[in-house]
């Protein structure tokens, strides 16, 4: 804590199925419960579709779908955390916030070398907390890529 | 550096308005309609925008501004008649002037030859006169540090006027004169009230930048005085500054000049000499704009009775504003009007929202809670219409680039033209206004050179030789109508229709009414011109233009007279931001289809529509067959075939003038809605244009119907065979 202390990120922790997450708190600008959201055509299964946040309209990602988990069926008790990815914000469709964590840079241990397409893509890492393993995201491909972004 | 460049910007800002103001002032001029202050205005305009020129060391236009200041000068002073002629040259004028401000700004170069020649113009209009100040122009780019020198020489040659005496000043203020708070320019404005005076300064003493004290004085002012109010006036002058200054006042032995053409000229030669060195002309470089409005305006110098002109540079551009009767304005950041406009949009959705739970809860219409929803509703509506007018231009700002263009075309095709505008007041969303320029340019453009007639037709047919392009603009219920009219010689049809048969456009034996015919034009690939010319040929057909006024929601339509000239109408919505939509239903999902893409709706019956290999059906309307568009299969909301017979048809036209039937479910109705785009926060998603947001807080998407057709027609072999149909 005293010499690392300039090390320490907050991260926002939170659940799909029997698994945790977290993201960087500093890419999340808010916490809200489901609605349901407008369907677009021709969308992958993952973007849920649209939906009105004061104005803007913001696509819904089904977090548990595009790392690969059976989709859920959304309920009021599920909640879509408005995050920052690029110059866009994409709401996350997760089953529960669960904490905020104090880590340091060095807690944060190399994703486990699985052949899985979510590992490389989101995975930048791994945490052990209290017996819990939570493993860090990178939210830079949760949307699809559209062709003049292609990079 | 930062703080220069913002200067020059705001420099480059008021150029545009003063151009504006000097081009407007022009064509009052010509017209006959000039009061007597515009002329006047005109002059300040070139004036100023030399003189900031002169600031920033922007020498090409420096000088030419000068060149036309002369001759405008001449104008305002009356020795120049204001006849047709005269005025074309200083239109053109002011088109180099435009482009020379244009080249500064981007830091490019205006073809010097075309300077010349209007120089050479103005010259030989002005009478030689600008050629007075030969030395001073020459001199500007090595001019700097160097003093100030005039030649005097000729003015001993004058016949003397018998009460006016002379005077040569000497005046070097000291460092306290300015720590008074007393000011060169104040005195050197005081002596010019007494009469005629020639201000040179020696700036020898100036050191480099990096030594100058800034409340040091360095500069060491002659001045060379005619007047007839006596020493004891001139003494007055300095009456409060003489303990801070150095001065020697002698009565010049009997020489004395009258005020007359040559110290006029003289003056003027000063003036842009003081123009030309601004920054350093004054011991306080604080005093950016000073030089300018220090040296006296040519032509109210001699006047003893004039005021002195412009006190403060503040004032003086309040004055150009106010000879103008332009209304006040700020500036203001785009973004932050567009924010506003944001937010306004989320209060009337929230509104709307709030009334409908309200009416949930269960309380009556006219309990106080219903009441008081009521007059938040017309409240949020009239700051909805605030806000937008807020982005409402006036279409001025784009008629007034058309008198330019029309002048460019007439001369290159060699015709007569008069362009009359109307309406320029009314207003429409600055998204429309920067989009319509193009299209509008090539309007004129297509008028004049191909609509009106050469004037020898033209008398040959008993019109005046003089064609005339009618540029107007008006409200006409929520939408503006722009219309540009020529009254040249109308369409010529045989020869349409016989262009359309040879490129392949329509049948040979095609039977086409006279509007049908008119229309062909707006065909892609067709183009009226036997030979393509530089004016409207330029690749750009009128397809090209209709397609940009529908990218705006907007519709051309064209009507002409055989003899009389054509009329091309466009009629755009007042802003981009909002959209008639008629909102529909398609397997539970809400959709607004654009209300400009619509043509009717119907109710298909089972029997008029018709299976046509694989899953394509066509629809019979009034015997013709249309290509029957799913759109719940279209957007892949459902997979299954929709029942026409309980379904709603709504038979609409792309911008290709492809006419398809699309399915839908039910239409809910019409309404006003905002766009918010699907591109900031996902992407472009195909067969939809954007997303808008309902009155309970939900997105409904509106449909991309050229996008939606499109796509269809590209699986479907539909297209050869309905010709054969139809």
């Amino acid at each position: 804590m005293t010499e690392t202390s300039k090390h320490t990120r907050e991260l926002i922790a939170f659940r799909i199925g029997e698994q945790e997450f977290c993201v960087d708190i500093m890419s999340v600008r808010e916490i809200r419960g489901w609605t349901p959201a407008t369907v677009l055509p021709q969308a992958p299964a993952y973007v849920r579709g649209v939906i009105n946040l004061r104005g803007a309209v913001l696509p819904i990602v089904d977090l548990a779908a595009r790392l690969g988990f059976a989709p859920p069926e959304p309920t009021v008790r599920h909640v879509i955390m408005m995050a920052q990815v690029g110059h866009q914000v994409v709401g996350l469709l997760v089953d529960a916030v669960s904490d905020i964590l104090s880590v340091t840079d060095d807690a944060i241990q190399p994703t486990p070398d699985v052949a899985s397409d979510m590992a490389s893509s989101f995975v930048r890492g791994v945490l052990a907390i209290e017996g819990r393993m939570i493993s860090l995201i990178a939210l830079d491909n949760v949307l699809p890529t559209f062709e003049p972004i292609a990079a | 550096m930062d703080a220069m460049s913002a200067i020059k910007q705001t420099f480059f800002q008021e150029c545009e308005e003063q151009l504006a103001e000097l081009e407007a002032g022009l064509l009052a001029i010509e017209a006959g309609e000039a009061e007597p202050d515009t002329v006047n205005a005109v002059f300040r305009a070139v004036h100023s925008i030399k003189g900031g020129a002169g600031a920033f060391s922007l020498a090409a236009l420096v000088q030419f501004a000068h060149v036309f200041e002369t001759a405008l000068d001449q104008l305002r002073s009356g020795t120049l008649a204001p006849t047709p002629e005269l005025l074309k040259v200083m239109l053109r004028a002011a088109d180099l002037l435009a482009d020379l401000v244009q080249a500064a700004r981007t830091d490019q170069v205006v073809d010097e030859g075309r300077s010349q020649v209007l120089i050479d113009e103005l010259n030989t209009i002005g009478g030689g006169l600008a050629t007075d100040d030969d030395g001073g122009d020459g001199d500007m780019d090595g001019f700097v540090f160097n003093p100030v020198t005039v030649g005097f020489d000729f003015l001993d040659s004058v016949p003397a006027a018998p009460a006016a005496q002379s005077f040569s000043i000497r005046f070097k203020p000291r460092p306290e004169l300015y720590a008074k708070g007393n000011e060169t320019a104040l005195v050197l404005r005081e002596l010019e009230r007494l009469g005629a005076i020639a201000v040179s300064c020696n700036t020898s003493e100036l050191p480099e930048l990096g030594e100058l004290d800034p409340e040091g004085a360095y500069l060491d002012w002659s001045v060379e005085l005619t007047t007839d109010k006596g020493e004891e006036a001139v003494r007055e002058v300095f009456e409060f500054v003489e303990w801070d200054c150095e001065l020697a006042i002698q009565a010049a032995g009997g020489a004395a000049a009258d005020a007359g053409f040559d110290v006029e000229a003289l003056l003027r030669s000063i003036q842009a000499e003081a123009a030309a060195e601004p920054v350093f002309a004054e011991p306080e470089p604080l005093a950016l704009r000073e030089p300018l409005t220090m040296a006296p305006a040519p032509g109210a110098a001699p006047a003893a009775d004039a005021p002195s002109p412009a006190a403060k540079p503040g004032q003086a551009r309040g004055e150009a504003t106010a000879g103008a009767g332009a209304p006040q304005t700020i500036r203001a950041d785009l973004e932050r009007v567009d924010r506003l406009i944001d937010l306004v949009g989320e209060l009337v959705i929230n509104q709307a929202m709030l009334s409908q739970r309200v009416i949930e809860a269960g309380h009556a219409p006219g309990s106080a809670v219903a009441i008081g929803l009521d007059e938040l509703e017309q409240l949020t509506r009239e700051i909805q219409d605030c806000v937008m007018a807020i982005r409402a231009q006036a279409v001025k700002s784009v008629f007034q680039r058309m008198p330019r263009l029309v002048r460019e075309v007439a001369g290159l095709t060699g015709k007569e033209v008069r362009l009359i505008t109307d309406g320029e007041a009314t207003e429409v969303d600055k998204t429309v206004i920067d989009r319509l320029t193009d299209p509008l340019t090539h309007m004129i453009r297509n008028a004049i050179d191909h609509g009106l007639e050469a004037p020898e037709a033209r008398l040959a047919a008993g019109k005046p030789a003089e064609g005339v392009v009618r540029l107007s603009a008006m409200h006409r219920s929520g939408r503006i109508v722009i219309e540009v009219a020529d009254d040249g010689a109308g369409i010529n049809r045989p020869k349409v229709k016989q262009l359309a048969i040879a490129k392949g456009l329509i049948a040979a034996d095609a039977v086409l009414s006279d509007e049908e015919t008119d229309n062909l034009i707006f065909l892609p690939g067709f183009s009226t011109a036997a030979e393509v010319s530089n004016i409207s040929g330029r690749g750009v057909g009128m397809d090209v233009v209709k397609r940009s006024i529908q990218s705006l929601g907007g519709r051309l339509s064209i009507a002409s007279r055989p003899g009389k000239g054509s009329t091309f109408t466009m009629s755009l919505p007042l802003t981009l931001a909002v959209l008639d939509g008629m909102v529909v239903t398609v397997a539970g999902q809400t959709l607004v289809v654009p209300l400009t893409a619509i043509i009717e709706t119907l109710q298909p019956k089972a029997a008029d529509v018709h299976g046509f290999g694989g899953s394509a059906r066509v629809i019979a309307i009034r015997d013709a067959f249309t290509p029957l568009i799913d759109i719940g299969r279209a957007l892949g909301f459902r997979a299954q075939a929709t029942d026409p017979a309980a379904a709603v048809a709504i038979l609409v036209e792309t911008e290709g003038g492809r006419r398809s039937a699309l399915l839908v479910d039910t239409i809910q109705g019409q309404r006003q809605v905002v766009i918010k785009s699907l591109e900031t926060n996902y992407g472009a998603v195909p067969g939809i244009a954007a997303a808008t947001i309902l009155g309970d807080g939900r997105v409904a998407l509106i449909l991309d119907v050229d996008a939606v057709v499109a796509e269809t027609h590209a699986d479907a072999t539909l297209e050869p065979v309905l010709k054969a149909a139809g």
